[in-house]
Order: C-alpha cells, then sequence, then structure tokens
C-alpha cells in the first residue's frame, strides 16, 4: 500500500501526516500539487492554506494539476480523505456536498476538541467504537459547515455522517465535523487526526484514524 | 470593457461578519435593520458585444468566482 501527501504552496500539516503514516510503517510520499501522478492508494489532502484560501478557502487548489485526476482517483476503490484544508478543497470539488462558512463566532478556534464517533462502518473509523468519544484538535477560522436541508436529508439517509463536535464550536449545521461520500471512500474533516496521533503529542486518538485506512488495504 | 461582480452569501445563509458590524453601527447610534458583507470582484475583459461579455463573466462567476452552494452574485458591465 502506498500513500501520498499532496503538498499545495501554502500547506502546513503536510509534514505532520507524512511523519504520523510513515511512524505506521507506511510507504508514504509528498505529492507537489504541479505533479501528475496519482500511484497511490491513499491520498491524503492536508491541512493548510492552499494558494493563500485567496478568492474562498479552497477555491484556488481545485485548479492544481494533481488534481486533474482526482475524480477518477475518487471512483476507484481507493482512499482520498481531506483534513481542514482539504476538506474545504473536496467540498469546492463537490466530491463532497456542502460548503464551509466564516466560523459563527468570526474567530479562528485552535483548541483541542471532543469528537463523537457517528459512524463507525468507513475504512477511516472502523477501529472506533460507534459513539466513541475522540479527541482531536480543531484549528481553522472556516470550519461552519453548511448544508441545506434536502442535502442533510441525504447526508443522514445515507449515514454520511462522520464525527460530530460534542460541543459545537463553529456554527456547523447539527455539529457535523466530519462526513464521507456515498461510496464510503471520500472522506473529510474539520478536526486533525495528525495533531493526535503520539502521547508526545497528548493525546493518540487520531491513530487509530490512519491505522483503518492502513487496514483497509492490508489484504492487496 | 470592464466587469464590476458583487458576491454576496445568500439570504438564507447567516453572516456572522454583517451580524458583527450590524452590532458596531448601533452601538454608533444608528438605527440599523440589517447588514451583510460580500465581495467585489472586477474583472477587465477584452473589447466585444455586450452578450458575449454577459456569458462569459456568468461562466466565470460559476466555474470559480462565486461557490453556488452558499453565494449569489450580480454584476454589470462598463464598455
Amino acid at each position: 500500500m502506498k500513500a501520498g501527501v499532496v503538498v499545495f504552496p501554502g500547506s502546513n500539516c503536510d509534514k505532520d501526516v507524512f511523519e504520523t503514516l510513515k511512524g505506521l510503517d507506511v510507504d508514504v510520499k509528498y505529492i507537489w500539487h504541479d505533479e501528475e501522478n496519482l500511484d497511490v492508494d491513499l491520498l491524503v489532502l492536508p491541512g493548510g492554506f492552499s494558494y493563500g484560501d485567496y478568492l474562498r478557502c479552497g477555491a484556488i487548489a481545485r485548479f492544481a494539476r494533481i488534481l486533474d485526476g482526482i475524480y477518477e482517483f475518487s471512483q476507484k476503490d481507493k482512499l482520498l480523505v481531506g483534513i481542514c484544508n482539504g476538506f474545504q478543497i473536496l467540498t469546492e470539488l463537490k466530491l463532497l456536498p456542502g460548503a464551509l462558512l466564516r466560523n459563527k463566532n468570526l474567530k479562528f478556534i485552535c483548541e483541542d476538541c471532543t469528537l463523537i464517533v457517528e459512524n463507525n462502518n468507513t475504512p477511516f473509523t472502523k477501529l472506533y467504537e460507534k459513539g466513541e468519544a475522540v479527541n482531536f484538535p480543531i484549528a481553522h477560522g472556516e470550519g461552519n459547515y453548511f448544508i441545506d436541508e434536502e442535502g442533510l436529508k441525504k447526508l443522514k439517509e445515507n449515514n454520511q455522517i462522520v464525527f460530530k463536535y460534542r460541543n459545537n464550536p463553529n456554527g456547523s449545521v447539527e455539529d457535523i465535523a466530519g462526513i464521507i461520500n456515498k461510496n464510503g471512500n471520500v472522506l473529510g474533516l474539520m478536526p486533525h487526526p495528525e495533531r493526535a496521533s503520539s502521547k508526545l503529542l497528548g493525546c493518540d486518538d487520531g491513530t487509530r484514524f490512519f491505522k483503518g485506512a492502513i487496514e483497509y488495504f492490508k489484504d492487496w | 470593457m470592464k466587469a464590476y461582480i458583487d458576491v454576496t452569501l445568500k439570504e438564507s445563509i447567516l453572516d456572522p461578519q454583517g451580524a458583527a458590524v450590524k452590532e458596531g453601527l448601533i452601538k454608533l447610534g444608528y438605527d440599523v435593520e440589517g447588514v451583510r458583507i460580500g465581495k467585489h470582484i472586477e474583472v477587465e475583459l477584452m473589447d466585444m458585444e455586450i452578450n458575449e461579455a454577459e456569458k462569459l463573466i456568468r461562466e466565470m462567476c460559476e466555474k470559480l468566482l462565486i461557490n453556488p452552494v452558499i453565494e449569489t452574485y450580480t454584476f454589470r458591465l462598463e464598455v
């Protein structure tokens, strides 16, 4: 199994994800945004401020050359995860429904957050219990997840809500912190599991997130 | 030819920035019902037929300049 972490100009969590995966013995590489080669099984769009977040968060990143093949990638039996800015990019790409708005209190929030695992029937969350409380930090100014009523109904019907905030920090609809696509292989979340991947960092609740994805490919 | 585009959050979307500014205006003593904050974008185009320019600007808005999930836009052209 091979993993790739896309590096955009302005990414700042790429190294955290890279080190987390490397620490789990994954064959992982950085993929510069201008490359075309998507020869990996697990692709991570990391947090940060791709292209300075000009216009809207994630709006410019969708035109990066590396993303040309991403729709095709998402249609295969491979895993794609967008964390924070990566989540914003996935919604801009329409690979995930909804959009991320400015936090309700207008503040950039950087703090530990308790999440509830709503759906443990995904490659990323299968090592968690349903309803389990985990701690992943958040660090975002525009993490207020929005989706219209019809879209929310669909998310619920298809069990696409993966993580919810225990104490909603940003005003997200229904406390949503992370969702998955209908096929179950493209996940986006605002909190950072890679920042909770070692006791040295204060918490390793995020490790199982990546371990689950690795186990998904184990029989390949 | 120049296009002046105004991007605003849809009416149904809460605009916390606008709400904060509204509070500020009220504190200054102004009787304000509501404030919405948006973005102003100016795009300079080659000279062309108005119809063609309108079509292009709509395309640009829908492809990149706005996110139709949360935003809406208006524009005017100046020759």
